[in-house]
């Protein structure tokens, strides 16, 4: 287990260095020279050169990219060339407002996703389980776009049960944003739902046909514990990796429902930093959410190999 | 008087398929007593594994009870809910099944699944619960069983997990234990330590048990009475001696023709296989199911289906010939010519001290230099065949016999040795080897179904070797399909099926027609019929000995059964550990003096014949990883032979026994022939060794 951690570990630090050096390298061919850019079109060409003197822009690239590897361990992300502040403060501030949608959005569909393959799996091929997995597929398959425009047609705009626009205050406590998080959080969870009730319903069908669940019901065990104790201690194990895999996706990936909400999350923040070309914006949240897909991985192959006495005790 | 605790009666079994309701088990009557051990013997597809499930009400979505009843003592089983199903279920009815790896829950200890038990039908405290389940596991002679209630099922051995699963078997103490094939998965020497544990146990819980199982030495040995199943019906009833000794079913006489014997082998007799195959439940004969295939069968066979009648007190046949087989009598092999003695010819094969040692990956890749591993699966093995010549070889599973195999294909790379074909030295990968070589050296697997292609026809799987070995032109192949379709028993039309539409014993004969297509001095035969029922195995195995005849092929035969090696075999390996402990001819290695493992491997052979005595020498635990190899005699960790220190510090010495006969223990040959007296034949039949 030491062993698997720290190659692990290991693992991820190179991902981490070979996502830099191309993360770097792409923003580096991005068209057009940073300090024109910053200067703008009517610039004379000695400011520019002031500039591009001033930002290091001159120097060979493995020395600027060591200089901005070096500055982004120590905590040093760079200055904004839009705003000319400091970048980190602002991921940071986007990365909160991510984590509490992701939150929220993960404590809606994680379970309900759960409950549906579980019962979808009970029921197999019955009515139930047909219009689980139609919807759920179906679900999966539409845009947020639409989603998201459907929510807020219906439980915003005809109902008004919430907000339509969740463009909150970046400041906001969790407290103050909640009541705009909910609609967002449910247009993400129809999407992230479809996955884990499909994958918990084929993870509970596999085991319900094997050997050692026809001996438990054989042992008499009420059923519920049959279920509870000897299902789904085996067959959440697939459903754990899916969800890790959503969480890199719910913080760096919500591109469209961010946009459709106007959420200030990570996702926008990037498309942000893009159209304006603000490199050292751009390179710093695609850093974090290289790491955010790295660590979530690790952690779920450590839940996974924690759950699975076949990992966790050798024979 | 014993009192009856299952009473089923008339019972059908019906699911619903495609082809509309099939009845796959029609009014089967069952009754057990308590302290009875009841075998439900049959082929595969018999119904036996479908009584059971239905006799617990456990059936499959698709199946139904059409028809009986079900008294498990005075309990209607048929009236009961679910729920109160569930409280019969682990409580009076308990059931041990085939695979014991797949039986046990691999994420909840060991101690847990037990205790559990304990605590839903004896209403026990966790407390007493898991005390409970430490004394299950003293009672199936468990080591440590505190450590291994800890563990999880990963952590244990087959054998080992079956202790586990008759546990939480006998908890309760049930009425009425049911065990689908408790054996059939391991070992033949883990299976003898069960089947004793099983017998004991028995004596002391006074359960009734019923004991489902394809092998009848396993029956012979174990239970009382015994009922053969076939296609869905039962075909006879009686006690252990009334069927083995009095058979009154030409089924049961069938069955027992298939089986290898193992005092003569493929020289003096060919086994008799029943001809045809169990007739599919949507295509059952009108008459008795069994007619088509039996020899005795006449019109009136053929017209109306017998009832089960009994002929003497207890004894049960579905035959309304009973009285004509009977006067058939019980030979039910066919002798052989005499054939004369061992004749060397040319030596085919000679594999010079081979080794095949696998590095174990490191978990870290810059600390696996460090802590280098080796699992040495062969070790030094030597051996030497020859023309039309069959080479057994033996051992547990994880002895090395298979990877000894592929090193001599060349799928594995040995790590050392010489491996010569005809005198020519060969590469140690198949893909050095020239296509002449190739050609000279072909394999038979295990598993039909994974080394057949399932896109493929069979006659292409058959041309394959032809066209790339032999560089045959179209006209000259499909000939030559055709002719080998014929030498391995199967009809022409069977060339353009897909493997799917083949039974089990159909694709294995299309596997050895593909080997046999490359016209090959040597096969390689690994564990070729295990897989199989005992009615096909003994047609492959005459049908194997038939080729060699006629082609002069070389098998090299691996096997775990014994029977089945020593009825083909002409010599016998037996391996341990990766190495070589006893070889020589068939016969001298069947017959004392023997290697204390031969000893135990013997020993623990079901023999289907009630009469046989065999000495009860068992071997503790399983085979020791072959990573940490035992010092001295590799086998000294489980010998129940072992004299003292030297077993442990020296390796043994070979020693000349007879004519080839060598076999390699500290005890001298002559001192191992006093201890193991006449060894495994019955008294008179044969001498006492030489």
């Amino acid at each position: 287990m030491t062993y698997f951690l720290i190659r692990r570990i290991g693992f991820i630090l190179i991902t981490l260095i070979l996502a830099s050096i191309i993360i770097f390298s792409i923003t580096q061919l991005l068209p057009g020279d940073v300090a024109r850019v910053i200067l703008g079109q009517f610039a004379t060409e000695r400011a520019i050169e002031n500039l591009r003197e001033e930002l290091g822009l001159n120097r060979p690239l493995h020395v600027q990219y060591l200089d901005w590897a070096g500055g982004f361990v120590r905590g040093d992300w760079g200055n904004s060339l839009v705003s000319r502040t400091p970048v980190r403060p602002m991921v940071m501030q986007r990365l909160g407002n991510s984590v509490m949608l992701a939150g929220v959005a993960l404590l809606i569909y994680v379970p309900l996703g759960i409950l549906l393959g579980v019962f979808a799996a009970l029921k197999k091929d019955k009515m139930a389980d047909q219009l689980i997995t139609g919807v759920s597929m179906a679900f999966v398959g539409l845009p947020e776009f639409v989603t998201g425009l459907l929510l807020i047609t219906f439980l915003a705009i005809g109902l008004e049960w919430f907000p339509a626009n969740s463009s909150i205050n970046p400041e906001s406590t969790f407290r103050q944003a909640f009541p705009y998080l909910i609609l967002p959080a449910i247009t993400v969870s129809l999407t992230g739902l479809g996955y884990i009730a499909r994958m918990t319903r084929s993870g509970t069908i596999d085991v319900l046909r094997t050997d050692y669940i026809r001996a438990a019901d054989l042992k008499g065990l009420p059923a519920g514990q049959v279920l509870f104790k000897h299902v789904l201690r085996n067959s959440l194990l697939p459903t754990v990796t899916i969800v890790a895999m959503g969480i890199g996706w719910l913080l760096g990936g919500l591109i469209v429902t961010e946009a459709v909400y106007g959420y200030p999350g990570l996702g926008r923040l990037i498309v942000y930093s893009i159209q304006r070309q603000d490199l050292p914006l751009l390179q710093a949240c695609s850093m974090v959410i290289v790491a955010i897909y790295s660590i979530s991985n690790l952690a779920a192959d450590i839940i996974y190999s924690l759950l699975n006495p076949r990992i966790r005790v050798g024979s | 008087m014993p009192k009856k605790v299952l009473d089923a009666r008339n019972v059908t079994v019906t699911y619903r398929t495609e082809k509309g309701l099939l009845d796959t088990v029609r009014k089967v009557s069952l009754q057990i007593c308590s302290g009875e051990i009841y075998g439900l013997v049959g082929e595969s597809g018999s119904g036996k594994s479908t009584l059971a499930r239905a006799i617990v009400r456990y059936l499959p979505e698709n199946g139904f009870l059409k028809n009986g009843e079900i008294y498990l003592g005075d309990t209607d089983l048929l009236t009961l809910s679910k729920s109160e199903m569930r409280r019969v279920w682990g409580g009076r009815v308990t059931m041990v099944h085939q695979d014991p790896n797949a039986a046990v829950n691999p994420s909840v200890m060991i101690g847990e699944q037990i205790a559990e038990v304990a605590r839903t039908h004896l209403k026990m405290s966790r407390q007493e619960a898991k005390d409970k389940a430490l004394e299950m596991l003293t009672k199936v002679r468990m080591a440590d069983p505190e450590a291994v209630a800890r563990r999880y099922a990963h952590q244990l051995s087959g054998g080992m997990l079956q202790r586990v699963l008759i546990a939480i078997a006998m908890t309760t103490n049930p009425e009425l234990l049911i065990m689908d094939e408790p054996t059939t998965a391991l070992d033949v020497t883990t299976e003898a330590v069960i089947l004793d544990l099983i017998g004991d146990l028995m004596r002391e819980y006074d359960t009734a048990v019923l004991y489902i199982t394809h092998n009848l030495g396993v029956v012979a040995r174990v239970c009382n009475r015994v009922g053969v199943l076939y296609a869905g019906e039962m075909m006879e009833e009686g006690s252990i001696g009334q069927v083995f000794k009095n058979k009154l079913h030409p089924y049961t006489r069938g069955l027992l023709g298939c089986v290898p014997r193992v005092d003569v082998n493929k020289k003096d007799i060919s086994l008799k296989a029943i001809p045809g195959y169990i007739p599919r439940p949507d295509q059952l004969p009108p008459g008795c199911v069994f007619a088509p295939r039996c020899e005795l069968a006449e019109g009136a066979c053929r017209e109306a289906r017998p009832p089960l009648a009994e002929i003497e007190s207890g004894h049960l046949t579905a035959c309304r010939r009973y009285k004509a087989l009977r006067s058939y009598g019980d030979v039910v092999a066919d002798t052989r010519d005499a054939h004369e003695e061992l004749e060397y010819g040319e030596l085919v094969l000679e594999a010079r001290n081979v080794k095949k040692y696998f590095p174990v990956a490191g978990s870290l890749p810059f600390l696996s230099k460090v802590r280098k591993q080796e699992v040495k699966a062969v070790d030094d093995i030597t051996v030497r065949m020859r023309h039309s010549f069959t080479m057994g070889i033996v051992g547990e599973s994880g002895c090395g016999k298979t990877t000894f195999a592929r090193c001599i294909m060349g799928l594995e790379e040995a790590t050392a040795g010489e491996i010569e074909l005809e005198g020519e030295l060969l590469p140690y990968s198949v893909a050095k080897r020239p296509p002449e070589t190739l050609r000279k050296m072909q394999m038979v697997f295990q598993n039909p179904d994974a080394s057949l292609n399932p896109q493929h026809p069979a006659g292409e799987a058959v041309a394959r070797p032809l066209k790339l070995l032999r560089r045959m032109d179209k006209k000259a192949l499909q000939d030559r399909v055709r002719e080998l379709f014929e030498a391995v028993n199967l009809p022409e039309d069977y060339i353009y099926r897909l493997p799917h539409e083949l039974s089990g014993g159909e694709k294995q004969r299309v596997a050895i027609a593909r080997a046999f297509a490359a016209d090959p001095t040597l096969m390689i035969c690994d564990e070729p019929i295990s897989s199989l029922d005992v009615s096909v195995q003994a047609s492959l195995m005459n049908l194997l000995v038939d080729l060699q005849e006629s082609k002069g092929t070389s098998y090299l035969f691996i096997s775990h059964d014994l029977a089945a090696v020593r009825h083909l075999s002409d010599w016998i390996a037996v391996v341990y550990l990766g190495r070589l402990w006893e070889i020589g001819s068939a016969e001298d290695v069947f017959v004392p003096p023997y290697h204390p493992y031969t000893e135990a491997l013997l020993s623990a052979l079901p023999i289907p014949d009630p009469d046989v005595r065999q000495e009860s020498i068992r071997l503790k635990g399983s085979v020791p990883s072959a990573m940490n190899i035992p010092s001295g005699c590799r086998f000294h960790t489980r010998c129940p032979r072992k004299i003292g220190a030297i077993c442990e510090n020296e390796e043994p010495p070979w020693q000349n026994t007879g004519y080839y006969h060598q076999l390699c223990c500290h005890i001298p040959a002559d001192e191992l022939l006093v201890l193991q007296g006449y060894g495994l034949l019955k008294k008179g039949e044969r001498g006492a060794g030489k």
